[in-house]
């Protein structure tokens, strides 16, 4: 009750060692789950989904290969600055509404259109989409970040 | 159903006024993030529970849910992930600096060395 | 155009400053310029503001261009527009106090860009027409603030941080709660279409008294009222003074702000219960303020609890429900964000320049520090609400009111505190300035230059309005209308219908 964060002796200085399944099949389900979570963004026009469920999905998946291999290994598989692409998502969030200024309508006012796709058919085209792409990299971006900083060796 | 569901909030509520009466920082946190799930949940109870299509803007449709609480809790939801997020990174933190998670060992004026 | 862009400019430029420092990465010579520059431009933006609403009346934009009960609205009316000026200015001057009192490695972490974010949200709060949104706002000025309290992570900044922290998510998810029930009752949550239905509606009204209690027991933790007040004191001590000055100045304002709006607009009819209520809660407020500014001999203490006076006094204005009570409320909440900022960059200047915050420890510096000193002296008075200064019109209007409306033990009590308050920190100024010289070797070879400029301007502001109090008249004349009159507030919404 005192201390319910005992500090682990285990674990300190134990090299991970064969965690040859975790670490194989990470590397196939990471694909499966990244592929789900944009399923999930694009589905989330009309149906339930969405740049927030994408975005952690995305950053769970990114979490399950920080759980199989360790940071350093992670950052060599996908070398992106985490930093930047919250950076980028919150210019996406907030610039994205503000461009409606230029067509003279109010703040967060979205245009629509369809377009003919050969194959696709008929698609929507929807300035929400470029909105929720700015939701999907902050929410990926942060939940990475915190979960890496909880995460952190004590050092 | 409505009274269930307030019921139910009303137990989770008690739940997390349990959890956070308690001494340590793990279980204060975890007591507002259930604490928040009881108010989300009341939330959408207040705008009334019925099975109903998603509404669309189509004047035919007659059989619709209210979208409003819906789209509340969305974003309180989002809210309080993050204040649950932020305030178990600085749990950690502090546990780490103060040496301690229990809040009784937390008061007065600690001083840096 | 100006209608679409215009009211969201205090939104936009903090938030985008914001952004454009994290791109910047940590270059903490560029966050200051930048910092400055938007703050250059908020207080551009805010007077635009002021100017534009005097002309043509309460300004609306619907976010998203939906009609106004369904989607959200932001409405600045001349309360917002004023209220959003003084925290311009507030910001511009802080983040030139920072430079050279908050540290660099605060500033490499990020400090500006979580004052900016903070600043959004505070703008967000003060000029959005929706009240989920004015909750969203509040998380994000929260959220800001939790990070700037423990931004450095000294061990006094967690401890007390990590209470702020859990009293305030604690009273947010109450606000959700309120939120929840206001929904259940209106069946609306844009704050002038409430104010419509709820004075079309000739019914019951027992469940808005409920209501009312839930909202101010949000507010009240919030702004520190009365049986709420116990976690401001010691977390407003931890942070950092600048941190301080925005805190103080802004934070707490926000939620007598919020308090403000509420019981105009949503708690109209059963006032003898909820705004007799506020009332006594406030005048508790006011007693308990004095009593912990009495008590202590620490500077940062002694003008932290004159904040809970001020929060105290503004609400006496606020529960009259009157034109000379509302004016009042509305000086004194502005000339309070302002003096409050001084007195915290004065009080931040001599705790840099000596190392002590405990008065009695100092003496005789207004030998090396006479202008400065005359300052704080200057800035006693403004606070105590000595004639021609600025605290003076919103208590002689606050005080009018609550004799008008026969609650003379309120007005002595107001009358009372301003003699505590001038008593609390003209003791300071005495200890501090005159009295024994102490070691004047031990002080502190600090650079200084930036923290005087802008502790001085923040003065000089406060004496500004206290002498242009007379000019301004009309603008706090518009700003008190939409309270003590609501359907001026909410009169845009049967516009749109």
């Amino acid at each position: 009750m005192k201390h319910t964060l005992k500090k682990t002796e285990a674990g300190k200085g134990q090299k991970q060692m064969n965690d040859v399944f975790l670490q194989f099949v990470s590397k196939v389900v990471f694909f499966i789950v990244i592929m789900f979570s944009f399923n999930l963004f694009f589905a989330g026009h009309y149906t339930p989904g969405g740049g927030f469920v994408g975005g952690l999905l995305a950053a769970s998946a990114l979490i399950l290969l920080l759980i199989a291999f360790d940071k350093k290994t992670m950052e060599k598989m996908i070398p992106i600055n985490f930093r930047l692409v919250l950076t980028v998502g919150l210019l996406f969030a907030a610039g994205i509404p503000t461009l409606s200024f230029l067509f003279g309508t109010p703040f967060f006012t979205h245009q629509h259109t369809y377009v003919e796709i050969p194959i696709f058919g008929e698609v929507a085209l929807h300035s929400a989409v470029l909105f929720d792409i700015g939701v999907f990299l902050t929410v990926a971006a942060t939940a990475l970040f915190i979960i890496s900083l909880v995460g952190e060796a004590e050092d | 159903m409505e009274i269930v569901i307030i019921i139910l909030a009303g137990i989770l509520i008690g739940a997390a006024v349990y959890l956070m009466l308690s001494k340590s920082l793990i279980r204060i946190i975890i007591g507002t993030a259930i604490m928040s799930h009881g108010v989300h949940l009341m939330l959408l109870t207040m705008g009334r529970l019925k099975r109903g299509s998603i509404p669309v803007l189509d004047e035919e449709v007659s059989n619709y849910s209210d979208p409003l609480p819906q789209a509340l809790i969305l974003t309180a939801i989002v809210i309080a992930f993050a204040l649950t997020a932020y305030t178990l990174v600085l749990a950690l933190r502090s546990y780490r600096e103060l040496d301690t998670d229990n809040v009784e060992e937390m008061k007065g004026v600690p001083h840096d060395d | 155009m100006t209608t679409n862009i215009l009211p969201l400019l205090p939104i936009m430029i903090p938030f985008f400053a914001g952004i454009i420092m994290l791109f910047v990465g940590k270059r903490p010579i560029a966050h200051r310029v930048i910092a400055a520059i938007s703050g250059l431009l908020l207080i551009l933006s805010a007077l635009w503001l002021v100017v534009h609403v005097y002309q043509n009346g309460t300004i609306v934009t619907f976010l998203g261009n939906w009609a106004a009960p369904f989607g959200i609205s932001v409405v600045i009316d001349m309360a917002a527009a004023l209220l959003l000026t003084t925290t311009a200015i507030i910001t511009f001057l802080t983040v030139v106090y920072s430079y050279q009192s908050i540290g660099i490695e605060r500033e490499t972490f990020y400090y500006y860009v979580m004052v900016m974010f903070m600043i959004t949200g505070v703008n967000g709060a003060f000029s959005t027409g929706d009240i989920f949104n004015m909750f969203v706002f509040f998380e994000v000025f929260l959220l800001a603030s939790y990070v700037l309290i423990t931004l450095g992570g000294t061990k006094i900044q967690l401890q007390e941080g990590f209470k702020y922290i859990i009293v305030n998510i604690i009273s947010s998810n109450f606000f959700v709660l309120a939120l929840a029930y206001l929904y259940s009752v209106t069946g609306t949550l844009n704050m002038a279409d409430i104010n419509v239905k709820l004075e079309g509606f000739d019914g019951n009204y027992s469940i808005m008294s409920l209501v009312a209690v839930v909202f101010l027991f949000v507010f009240a933790t919030k702004a520190g009222v009365f049986p709420l007040y116990f976690w401001l004191p010691g977390s407003y001590y931890a942070p950092p003074m600048p941190v301080l000055v925005l805190f103080g100045a802004l934070l707490t304002k926000v939620g007598v702000y919020a308090i403000a709006r509420t019981y105009s607009l949503f708690f109209i009819d059963n006032t003898a219960f909820t705004h007799q209520m506020l009332l006594f809660l406030a005048l508790l407020t006011i007693v308990m303020g004095c009593i912990g500014a009495l008590s202590y001999t620490d500077m940062k203490k002694t003008i932290i609890y004159n904040i809970i006076i001020a929060v105290g006094i503004i609400l006496v204005g606020v529960a009259m429900m009157d034109e000379t009570g509302m004016l009042g409320a509305f000086y004194y909440l502005i000339h309070d964000m302002i003096i409050k900022a001084a007195l915290f960059m004065l009080v931040g200047f001599l705790i840099y320049r000596t190392g002590e915050t405990n008065a009695d420890r100092l003496g005789g510096l207004i030998k090396i520090h006479p202008f400065t000193g005359w300052m704080f002296f200057i800035a006693a008075l403004a606070l105590a609400g000595v004639p021609p200064l600025s605290g003076f019109y919103g208590k002689l209007f606050i005080v009018q009111s609550a004799f008008e409306n026969g609650q003379h033990i309120a007005a002595i009590i107001v009358l009372a505190s301003s003699l505590v308050v001038l008593y609390s920190i003209v003791s300071l100024f005495i200890k501090a300035f005159w009295g024994e010289e102490m070691d004047f070797n031990t002080l502190k070879p600090v650079k200084s230059g930036k923290i005087l400029f802008a502790s001085i301007a923040m003065v000089i502001v406060s004496i500004a309005f206290g002498l242009a109090a007379d000019v301004l008249y009309p603008l706090f004349e518009m700003a008190a209308q939409s309270f003590y009159d609501p359907s001026s507030y909410s009169q845009y919404i049967t516009e749109v219908e």
